[in-house]
């Protein structure tokens, strides 16, 4: 399986093919996901528990403006967010009373309609390309070698010590960096097991043909509108997991970190003269 | 408005210098969302959506009813409050004692029916969610006659594939409509209302009386219905997208999601 010592010594194989494709086409079709489920909220600011809620009733979130000013209340909290957030210019300068600014958004202009339209397109392929990778993750040992947690690193001084690496910035370089690390394992488990089946869970139970072909996702999550708040919640923990994980890549070698979700192929060495070839 | 401005625009220098790249995938997605092809391909997830959910529901499958206790305190009003046209103004003036709702086109019998005969005959009373393509949902009692009856009273052709709802307010010059397929038309929930909440369907809500498809978002459900029509085509009436939003703002004909 790994390159074999005697040529490169430092070059393991890290990413299979599946994770290197399912992973990019991911990044586009969740950033076209978010950007176009961005412009649907702009539709309707507001965020409800339950099985109802419009303007009529009380919404835990709200992002909209007092025409002068763009705000964010979340409960009772309000705080201000003039020129992002409620209220923004476009590029034209022309002041818009939207949630999320046009740079945010697909399309960039207020158009319902069009935005539903690429989010459910997209929301197919983010839907089956899961599935896909799932089955092939089950099959191919990504799940049971890479992802699974070993019972080794089920302790908390194991945990602990990952923590305590991650926060002075020391990354695997050496013959480790061919293993994901504690945190590396939680989170991606995280994302690929709960947050995008929760994305698309929510997101279906927001269908009223869906609500009377499987009523038990209402019953699951608490109603339409805790589904849909509950979509928006979660679209927006991906989003962070996203953050982090860009953070992640650039403190980590984002060179050898990118190249090998690209070929594959990982330098286990802090060398930087192997990443320079690479590259 | 003008120190608002510079602040805002100099944020947005800011935003511009960091986010690039999003605004070049943008000018990208939003000349593709100009693309007549690219439109047309998206499109496809329309169709995928309502053969899914014809695939996963049963055609007569009910859409969730609710309790008394869940109603919305209050039920947003949405669309136009009113009818507009002459005639529905002179029926409203009446309290609809004239008023005749029409079922023809592709039918064998074509029905005239008074609102007094229509309350009169077998009906269904159900609590449903109401959602919104915006988003939003409110819970209310509906009571009403059951289309299926109409329609089999009509003696609807057997080459009829779509019940087309004439209605009698507009968007300017432009008369609301709306319209099913069969599947939809013959559901048990599938009514056309005049009662909610107890009472007398109310002229914002749609008075004397609405569509309820149940298991599609609200701009299917059309209010202020005067005439029903019976087709095997849709590229006919008016735009020929199958409904006012359809043809006005491109939304999708099938609105089960």
């Amino acid at each position: 399986m790994e390159a074999a010592p005697e040529i490169a010594q430092q070059v393991v194989k890290r990413h299979r093919l599946a994770t290197r494709i399912w992973h990019w086409a991911n990044a586009l079709v969740a950033t076209i996901l978010l950007m176009s489920g961005l412009m649907i909220f702009n539709a309707h600011p507001l965020l409800y528990w339950g099985d109802f809620g419009s303007r009529e009733d009380y919404a835990w979130l709200q992002i909209d403006d007092t025409r002068t000013t763009g705000f964010v209340r979340i409960g009772g909290a309000t705080v201000e967010t003039t020129g992002v957030l409620g209220l923004s210019l476009d590029a034209n300068e022309n002041v818009r009373r939207v949630a999320f600014p046009g740079w945010a958004t697909i399309p960039t202009g207020y158009d319902l309609a069009a935005a539903r339209r690429w989010h459910f397109a997209f929301a197919w392929i983010f839907a089956l390309g899961l599935t896909a990778f799932m089955l092939i993750s089950l099959f191919n040992g990504h799940i049971r070698k890479d992802l699974h947690v070993r019972r080794a690193e089920w302790s908390l001084a194991a945990l602990w010590s990952d923590i305590k690496d991650h926060a002075r910035l020391r990354f695997d370089s050496g013959i480790h960096s061919r293993h994901y690390n504690i945190m590396q394992k939680f989170s991606y488990i995280g994302v690929i097991f709960i947050l995008l089946p929760l994305l698309i869970l929510t997101g279906i139970t927001m269908s009223p043909a869906m609500n009377a072909a499987w009523p038990w996702l209402l019953d699951l999550f608490g109603g339409r509108q805790s589904a849909r708040s509950l979509h928006f919640i979660a679209a927006t923990l991906l989003t962070l997991f996203v953050v982090v994980h860009l953070i992640m890549v650039l403190l980590s070698g984002p060179v050898n970190g990118i190249w090998s979700m690209i070929t594959g192929r990982h330098v286990a060495s802090s060398k930087p003269e192997k990443t320079g070839e690479l590259a | 408005m003008t120190e608002g401005r510079k602040l805002l625009r100099r944020r947005d220098l800011l935003r511009g210098a960091t986010l690039g790249g999003s605004g070049l995938l943008l000018s990208g997605c939003d000349a593709m969302n100009e693309n007549a092809t690219f439109r047309s391909a998206l499109r496809v997830a329309e169709k995928l959506n309502q053969v899914t959910h014809r695939t996963l529901a049963d055609r007569a499958t009910l859409a969730p009813e609710f309790a008394l206790s869940d109603i919305s305190p209050v039920f947003k009003t949405n669309g136009s409050l009113t009818g507009t046209s002459t005639e529905y103004l002179a029926h409203l003036q009446n309290n609809f004692a004239d008023w005749r709702l029409r079922i023809e086109g592709m039918v064998a019998n074509p029905i005239d029916i008074g609102l007094e005969a229509l309350r009169a005959m077998p009906a269904r009373t159900q609590i449903t969610r109401h959602d919104c393509v915006e988003g939003w949902s409110a819970i209310a009692q509906w009571q009403g006659t059951p289309l299926r009856l109409l329609l089999q009273q009509a003696q609807l052709s057997p080459r009829a594939k779509f019940i087309v709802f004439h209605c009698a307010d507009s968007y300017g010059a432009r008369p609301y409509y709306e319209s099913i397929d069969l599947i939809d038309a013959f559901h048990p929930q599938t009514i056309l209302a005049w009662g909610m909440n107890g009472e007398t369907l109310p002229i914002k809500y749609g008075a004397p009386v609405r569509l309820r498809v149940e298991r599609q978002l609200g701009y299917k459900h059309a209010k202020y219905v005067m005439r029903i029509e019976a087709t095997d085509d849709l590229s006919k009436f008016h735009d020929g997208k199958g409904g006012y939003w359809e043809d006005v703002g491109d939304y999708e004909w099938y609105a089960g999601i």
